[in-house]
């Protein structure tokens, strides 16, 4: 066993990591949520040129010939800055639907009963007759309810990209958290020296920490199962992350200025996909009396 | 990223896996848990078997990942828990090891190995728990023996050790972590008395231990006089390593059990008690990926567990009061019956978040020591 990142994988991180900060940094993630709705087309031809897309399709079809390990490390990077667009249905598209693996056409597709990026999307996978807009709470994510269309079973690897996306927002809040709470002084001291809000950074932590492990362990074993749990444990340490961000943040977490609100409705529409977590624990309680546990 | 063994951990694995079903059916019953006599002659058998098929020390040679390799094996075999022998081979045995001279390491640690003798810990006072470096436990030096007088609390096992490792405070006028030493005191020397402490849940596993002028040769000292809290960190290094991983598998057997009984007593059919355990079932198995993450950190580091052992310890401990309660709505009002087992187990997890650190401490060390937030207070 060597549970650890290799050199190949760190660098792919960081390269993923350096791309996004020169494509989409704070600045543009606030102008994206001013501009709602459109989507930039240059940057997602930029992650196609990455390999984002294509990473995991085989070198004969053109692809990067990786796997799940390494498509896990770029959504949680994709997850950590917010990056906007349906990133895991194009991802899941590449070798099916022309132009996918490059950028070159976004592909949303139905999840359940909600659309992600209709308006946007050159392609729609499942039929979404009838689709209704939505004022969708997260200003980054346009979204259209599909009436009448009973939930199918989720594809394990749409709810495996959804937990590396908030494995990212879970790490990305606790730093947050943590620089606000160095920097930001109340009564004479910077208010992480006050043990309320320590504790509830090292909360961040140590529920962002326990995730990490349980999607890079899904990551390696794609056991439906390991994906499940890796599932309830992101999304719980991101949306419980992003609240204790913006209550660590005070007023200030509460206003549109500061990002942190922008990681809490991300987080919000995520648990909505891929089957939701009433999936994940049903199947999860299942296994238990199939003795699997 | 590797989950799968090397073909060394595999090796070790199948050895392993065919002595524990070759050795556990002749195994005698297991003693009551309240029977102390019984348990320390049933821990140190199994510590003898172990000695004997060459396992004696895998807790503190063997790499991390080997030790998780045994811990999972064992548990999952139904093999016994170490008992009695916890503070001998887990804590006390290791720190000897490092710290301890070559005269120190060939008295102590072959009497551990092989079975023959009970360490307990005495550390807590009544008025230093969380604060340990607050102990006032006083130590004079009389010639080639220290006088010790004070008290300890909590201290498990105590009724049935042989040897205890005791802080001590030799200078009181030094800055508190400063003045403190770590002795090994035999617990059958004159002056000592040991009153069994009843637990909340009836049991009586640890107890007070009254000093009164107790004599403990100087040769039984660890480390440098005064040096005691460096060496008590090596110490607590080693309580926070895997000492919890075997317990992870366990919990898992657990988990199905409830399911089993939830099936069969009809609350199976509630949906919101399904997803409470569908969602434990995940909360456990991402704290076993959470100890291999650890494991493998630790083995790319040199061994030494780091503070992340206090992410698993905090979760671990609030996850497994979690599973009890659980088990308390799949059994209804049974769960007041002590004859059930989960009940005792309901009982016995409240003090998880207490022991080897408290929840809040394991916080503070968290914003400390990883997020790198200031030291408050
Ligand atoms: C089952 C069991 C077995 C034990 N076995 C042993 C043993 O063998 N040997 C041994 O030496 N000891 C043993 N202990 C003692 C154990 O280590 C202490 O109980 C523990 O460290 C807590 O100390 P305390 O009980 O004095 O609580 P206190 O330190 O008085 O804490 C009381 C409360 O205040 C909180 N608190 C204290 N300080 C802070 C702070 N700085 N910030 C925030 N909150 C704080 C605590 O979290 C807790 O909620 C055992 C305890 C138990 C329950």
């Amino acid at each position: 066993m060597r549970f650890r990142l290799t050199d190949d994988q760190r660098a792919l991180r960081d390269g993923m990591r350096q791309l996004l900060a020169r494509r989409f940094d704070g600045a543009a993630l606030r102008g994206a949520a001013e501009r709602p709705e459109r989507l930039d087309r240059a940057l997602w031809r930029a992650l196609g040129e990455a390999g984002f897309f294509a990473l995991r399709l085989p070198e004969e079809q053109g692809g990067v010939g990786l796997g799940l390990p390494e498509a896990v490390l770029v959504f949680e990077e994709a997850g950590r800055v917010l990056l906007p667009g349906p990133l895991a249905a194009t991802h899941l598209a590449a070798g099916a639907v022309p132009g996918a693996a490059t950028g070159e056409t976004v592909v949303s597709a139905v999840d359940g009963g909600l659309v992600e990026w209709l308006a946007e999307a050159d392609v729609v996978r499942g039929d979404a007759p009838g689709a209704v807009p939505m004022r969708s709470l997260d200003p980054l994510t346009p979204l259209h309810r599909v009436p009448g269309r009973a939930a199918a079973a989720p594809d394990p690897v749409a709810v495996l990209l959804t937990a590396a996306e908030q494995l990212g927002t879970a790490a990305r809040v606790c730093e947050l958290a943590v620089q606000h709470a160095r920097a930001r002084e109340q009564f004479g001291r910077p208010i992480g020296a006050f043990q309320a809000v320590a504790h509830l950074c090292a909360g961040m932590l140590a529920r962002s920490e326990t995730a990490r492990a349980a999607v890079y362990a899904a990551a390696v074993t794609a056991d439906p199962l390991d994906i499940a749990a890796a599932r309830l444990l992101a999304d719980e340490a991101a949306v419980r992350g992003a609240r204790d961000c913006l209550q660590v943040h005070g007023g200030m977490g509460f206003t549109w200025e500061s990002e942190v609100h922008l990681h809490l409705k991300r987080a919000w529409v995520r648990t909505h996909r891929a089957g939701g977590v009433t999936h994940s624990e049903e199947a999860l309680a299942a296994a238990l009396t199939a003795g699997a546990a | 990223m590797d989950l799968s063994d090397t073909p060394a951990e595999e090796e070790f694995r199948a050895r392993l896996r065919e002595w524990l079903a070759k050795t556990l059916p002749g195994l005698p019953p297991q003693p009551s848990p309240d029977d102390w006599p019984g348990r320390r002659a049933y821990d140190l058998g199994w510590q003898r078997r172990l000695h004997d098929a060459g396992y004696a020390a895998v807790h503190w040679d063997a790499s991390p990942a080997i030790r998780l390799i045994f811990l999972e094996e064992t548990e999952k075999a139904g093999a016994p828990y170490v008992g009695a022998n916890f503070v001998g081979l887990l804590h006390a045995g290791p720190t000897i090891a490092a710290e301890g001279t070559d005269g120190q390491r060939a008295r102590w640690l072959p009497p551990i190995l092989r079975g023959e003798e009970v360490w307990c810990q005495g550390f807590s006072e009544p008025d230093a728990g969380s604060d340990l470096a607050a102990l006032r436990t006083r130590a004079w030096r009389d010639g080639d023996a220290y006088v010790v007088t004070g008290s300890k609390m909590w201290t498990s096992h105590a009724e049935v050790a042989d040897w205890c490792e005791l802080l001590v405070r030799t200078d009181p006028d030094a800055p508190k972590h400063r003045g403190i030493t770590w002795l090994a005191m035999p617990m059958d020397a004159p002056g000592i008395t040991v009153r069994p402490l009843r637990t909340l849940a009836g049991s009586a596993e640890f107890a007070e231990v009254f000093l009164d002028e107790v004599r403990v040769p100087a040769a039984n000292r660890v480390g440098d006089e005064n040096d005691g809290w460096r060496v008590t960190m090596v110490t607590l290094s080693f309580e926070r390593g895997t000492a919890f991983a075997g317990e992870v598998v366990a919990c898992r057997r657990v988990l199905g059990e409830l399911a089993g009984a939830a099936r069969e007593n009809g609350r199976w059919d509630d949906p919101a008690l399904r997803r409470r355990l569908g969602r434990l079932h995940a909360e456990f198995r991402a704290l076993w990926r959470l100890t291999q993450w650890n494991v493998s950190a630790a083995q790319a580091s040199g061994g030494v567990p780091g503070a992340g052992g206090s992410v698993f310890k905090l979760r671990y401990s609030h996850a497994r009061q979690e599973l009890y309660d659980a088990a308390a709505e799949v059994l209804g009002a049974d769960c007041l019956d002590l004859d059930r087992p989960w009940t005792l187990d309901r009982l016995s997890s409240l003090s998880y978040t207490i022991a080897a650190g408290t929840s809040q401490i394991q916080h503070g060390i968290i914003a400390e020591r990883i997020l790198g937030l200031p030291k408050g207070r």
